[in-house]
């Protein structure tokens, strides 16, 4: 029935119309805008929701095809079977380029569509720039996906059934994780469209700085969720217990991130004390250029050339093409409207924002440091002909150094006062995470191995003690406890989410210290042996046959002994799927959040009666996604906050303001 | 890269990038190998010296895959690297020997961590040339903005900063 | 102000130009490789202009072994191919091995190197396929090939007399690489 109305040529029709309605949501209300015509300016809105619609009929049509097995769409006949459990059929839906290029362009809308629902209070001009700019890297995007990668082509002779997908692929985690990652990749479009506005009207205020932070932060929660998402799954699926490769795809996501908490914090600058302004536009351009380039440059084969369009040449070359319109044509507008822009106001380096400036070097310059080693072995074997390669060793020397001064700099930034601080009051409030991180720092460089993981450790108790000072001070702790959940109540959420994500940020950081001590072990075992790894008793209990809906799996079974204690039974299998002929390896996990015990099985040697297996013990391990979850949560919280989506702007407060006591503030801010 | 094959159906395909590129929907499907699980044989009897093989395989790139190192790749050309790692050091080479040994055949693609010469300056360069060009546009920005104010004297610092203080004495 | 505003200028103009540097870059890179020119995973031959790698490897069914010092004594020029019989891409590239003097239009012997291959199933393999090798020796071990800087089958070295590699390439011998770029680099050593 459904499969009737929700064709594949309607899919392609709407795609195609969607096309068109942002190519006039590009054009009209940027012609209102030049003209000052308020008609004009407002079909922005009408103009991105239609599109918007357009496209939710484009791949609700995709979805419909994937779900009844409509194997004549070639789509679907390449990445579906008839076997797949229907969740896998869905979310197969962008796993595939062509899919995904359609999830891409939905997100897009869907940001202009939430411009214009949302952005009410923006003045017109803004608005339907804003808007227009969105729709025009739309229609851009929307035509890639029609001309080189369509995603409705028919095949002929419809196959019987599909060619099924990578059982690897076949995961919960992966099937929710490119709709995540998108929402932050695209979301920066939102920010890029801001600025590019601001450029257009030759004008950026703190308003303007006040409008764009919301979109950065719902772009920033969305990308860091999605980038934890992806280094779980590799931790969980992958097995051996790496979470992070600094392969040239998570740099890719890596960089938007970098540049856009950068972005994130010089925005605050921009709204509060109206200055680094031009920088903060070049920084919205720069993160969605990253993104861009990000995806699609991985896609192109320049830096996997394994997977790889090369074999399509006219798609690298569209892509490049579309790049060049996009990052090229805002940067040029950028270098003819800038230098006209007001330069921002005056401020003492010893201060909040002078604190921000730091994070902004420091973020950028870890940036630029991933930016080169991910590129330099193409440029490297294009200018000089020469293959080098430059992987985890190197960031991990280069890039890892650069994150010390700037979580030292993170417990005390929020703490500083705006204009101009002094360094007394500030050490006074340190006083507290600084003992704590000098304990930590003594304990570690006696317990841990390595100068990186006791620094490292140091710094997360520091940025989280940080975190809870910073909101200590501003609620008066030391006041009559009985109104304090009332005080805490009063505070701004923006300031508990900034403080909530500094704190998310140390725990990710403590996670990655204790990942750096983590112990495993391979052997080689019968059933009923025992290994010891990291204090615990593993005993091999034995390996059975267990049969799966589409699969064999050999199930080993492990108890994990504490002194005489059963902590946990583990069941590490490997998994042979016979329709593709493939065997995956399945990791058993147990935590109890403090570490994680984690198990893999290996070889089968018969002839010997054993198993190899590969037992780890990873201390604090969940942290890591525990912490970027904190800081996704962080930036929610910063959002619910009603100031930062509505109303006025709120310069910095005069130096009288700040001696008030800060739950007064709080409650006369709200 | 696809025309080659190894001694395995799976030697060449990296189940990580396999999944990564996945992940970003590149969508291809390639065999792959359930999780390289070493075999314990392989590992040195003595634990420092094996350490140290584990310390110099993670700066080996392992050729036929993506950016994986040979001591995490499941592909049996990163198992003869593990090897012939061992073995050099059971010979009694030197971490830089037995780098050398492995470039002198592999070229310096093989090595994770580049060499630093004249073609990567700029690459180990950049943290500080980062760091110098944003420290000292702001340095600049800052300066240029602000016309520098006459100092205050010590006695006026001072009461300013009871003032601000709230400090009335 | 004048002076001021043509810095800031130039500042504003300087992210234009760097992407624009790296986009260029990338297209001369998509270009090259739609053209085959450029192939961002091509790995350095560190053996290319060197006397080939010091070895001594059995025979193989059926030819016969050979050594470094064999290699280096010929007076004429000779290509040396690893191969193995589960590699599909040197089933691939046989008819080109085997049409190789044709193809050249003159005599170039093929020596090959069964990498960990086991010798029922290569000379198995070459008895279906045809056997286009004057020498055949058995790497079984695969530690030869690491010497020779070998990440894959198949790969084949052309070795000057003397004993030094000319030329080299990873990956299957085609018809037109023969032409383009074998038949070059012989004329290029003289022989």
């Amino acid at each position: 029935m459904l499969s009737a109305i929700l064709s594949p040529e309607l899919g392609r029709f709407a795609l195609a119309l969607s096309c068109c309605l942002a190519s006039m949501q590009f054009a009209l209300p940027l012609l209102g805008a030049a003209r000052r015509r308020p008609g004009l300016m407002r079909s922005a809105s009408g103009f991105a929701a239609a599109q918007l619609l357009a496209l939710v009929v484009a791949f609700a049509c995709l979805v419909v095809a994937a779900a009844t097995d409509d194997f004549s769409v070639a789509n679907v006949a390449e990445n579906s079977a008839v076997l797949k459990p229907m969740l896998y059929k869905i979310t197969g839906v962008w796993g595939n380029h062509e899919g995904s290029t359609l999830l891409w362009c939905l997100i897009l809308a869907a940001c202009g569509g939430a411009v214009a629902a949302f952005g009410r209070g923006l003045p017109d001009a803004l608005r339907a720039r804003v808007i227009a700019v969105l729709g025009g890297t739309a229609a851009g995007f929307e035509l890639f996906c029609l001309f080189t990668s369509d995603p409705f082509d028919r095949a002929w002779p419809a196959p019987p059934d599909g060619q099924g997908m990578n059982p690897l692929l076949q995961d919960p985690g992966l099937a929710f994780h490119p709709p995540i990652l998108y929402a932050g990749y695209v979301g920066f479009a939102v920010p890029f469209a801001f600025a590019v506005a601001a450029l257009l009207e030759g004008r950026v205020d703190a308003a303007w700085g006040r409008w764009v932070r919301p979109w950065t932060v719902a772009a920033w929660s969305f990308l860091s969720a999605g980038i934890a998402l992806g280094s779980w799954w590799s931790y969980y699926v992958l097995g051996w217990g790496g979470y992070w490769f600094w392969d040239p795809v998570e740099n890719a996501s890596l960089l938007p991130w970098l540049c856009g908490t950068a972005l994130l914090h010089s925005a605050i600058v921009v709204e509060k004390r109206e200055a680094l302004k031009i920088w903060t536009v070049l920084l919205a351009i720069a993160t969605f250029s990253l993104s861009l380039s990000g995806t699609f440059l991985v896609r192109s084969g320049i830096l996997n050339s394994v997977h790889s369009f090369a074999n399509d040449p006219a798609r690298g070359v569209f892509i490049l093409m579309l790049l060049a319109l996009v990052i090229g044509g805002s940067l040029a507008l950028f270098a003819w409207r800038a230098p006209v822009l007001a330069a921002g106001g005056l401020f003492a380096p010893f201060s909040r924002e002078g604190s921000l400036v730091l994070n902004n070097v420091l973020l950028c310059s870890v940036a630029a440091v991933v930016l080169t080693g991910t590129m330099y072995p193409p440029f490297m074997s294009l200018l000089r002909g020469q293959a080098i390669s430059v992987g985890a060793p190197f960031f991990n020397e280069t890039a890892v150094p650069l994150a010390v001064p700037l979580l030292a700099a993170m417990a005390a930034g929020p703490l500083l006062p705006w204009k101009r601080a002094r360094m007394r009051p500030l050490l006074r409030r340190l006083r507290v995470p600084g003992a704590l991180a000098a304990a930590v720092l003594a304990l570690g460089a006696w317990g841990l191995q390595g100068v990186m993981p006791v620094l490292a450790a140091a710094l997360g108790v520091w940025v989280i003690c940080g975190a809870v000072a910073d909101i200590a001070g501003r609620v008066g702790w030391r006041r009559d406890p009985r109104t304090l959940p009332r005080r805490l109540r009063l505070l701004p959420r923006a300031a508990l989410g900034a403080a909530l994500a500094h704190a998310g940020a140390g725990v990710s950081v403590l996670g990655l210290a204790g990942m750096s001590q983590a112990s495993h072990r391979i052997v080689e075992a019968r059933p009923g042996d025992s290994i010891t790894v990291g204090g615990d008793r593993w005993v091999l209990r034995g390996v059975a046959d267990v049969a799966g809906p589409n699969y064999d799996a050999r199930v080993a079974t492990l108890d994990v002994y504490r002194g005489h204690r059963l902590v946990a039974v583990l069941h590490p299998s490997r998994r042979h799927f016979p329709a593709q002929d493939q065997t995956t390896g399945e990791v058993a996990i147990h935590t109890n959040l403090i570490s994680d015990l984690y198990a893999v099985l290996g070889d089968e040697h018969p002839e010997r009666g054993t198993v190899v297996l590969r037992l780890h013990r990873n201390p604090l391990a969940p942290w890591i996604w525990l912490g970027a979850l904190l800081m996704a949560l962080g930036g929610a919280l910063s959002l619910s906050d009603r100031r930062i989506r509505v109303g006025a702007p709120t310069p910095a407060r005069s130096r009288s303001r700040e001696l008030r006591t800060p739950a007064l503030e709080a409650a006369a801010a709200e | 890269m696809t025309s080659r094959a190894g001694p395995s159906p799976g030697l060449l395909a990296s189940p990580r990038m396999v999944a990564l590129l996945a992940a970003l929907a590149a969508g291809l499907a390639m065999p792959m190998k359930a999780g390289a699980v070493s075999d314990p044989s392989e590992m040195l009897a003595d634990p420092a010296a094996e350490r140290r093989a584990e310390h110099i395989g993670s700066r080996l790139r392992c050729l036929v895959c993506q950016n994986e190192d040979i001591e995490d790749s499941g592909a049996d050309l990163a198992r003869d690297l593990r090897h012939a790692v061992r073995a050099r050091i059971a010979a009694g080479d030197s971490d830089r020997q037995v780098m050398d040994w492995m470039v002198a055949r592999y070229g310096q693609f093989i090595r994770l961590q580049p060499r630093l010469d004249t073609d990567t300056l700029l690459l180990w360069g950049m943290p500080a040339l980062a760091l110098l060009a944003g420290g000292g546009t702001a340095a600049l920005a800052a300066r240029r903005r602000r016309p520098a104010p006459s100092p205050l004297a010590a006695d006026e610092e001072e009461r300013v900063s009871r003032l601000l203080e709230g400090d009335p004495s | 102000m004048s002076t001021s505003l043509g810095r800031r200028r130039l500042l504003a103009l300087s992210p234009l130009l760097v992407a624009g540097g790296a986009g260029i870059g990338f297209w001369r890179m998509l270009h090259g490789m739609s053209g085959g020119s450029f192939d961002p995973h091509d790995v350095d031959a560190p053996v290319l202009n060197k006397p080939v790698p010091s070895f001594d490897l059995p025979a193989q069914a059926p030819g016969r072994g050979f050594s470094a010092a064999e290699l280096s004594g010929l007076r004429a020029p000779v290509l040396v191919n690893f191969f193995a019989s589960w590699c599909v891409p040197c089933v691939v590239e046989m008819p080109a091995l085997l049409a190789l003097p044709s193809m050249l239009g003159r005599p170039l012997p093929v020596w090959g190197i069964a990498y960990k291959d086991r010798t029922e199933d290569a000379s198995g393999f070459l008895q279906r396929s045809g056997n286009p090798y004057t020498r055949i020796a058995a790497d079984c071990d695969g530690r030869t090939a690491i010497d020779w800087g070998v990440s894959g089958v198949p790969e084949s070295f052309l070795i000057r007399p003397g004993g030094i590699v000319a030329w080299h390439t990873a990956g299957p011998l085609s018809s037109g690489m023969v032409t383009e770029e074998l038949g070059p680099a012989l004329r290029r050593i003289g022989a």
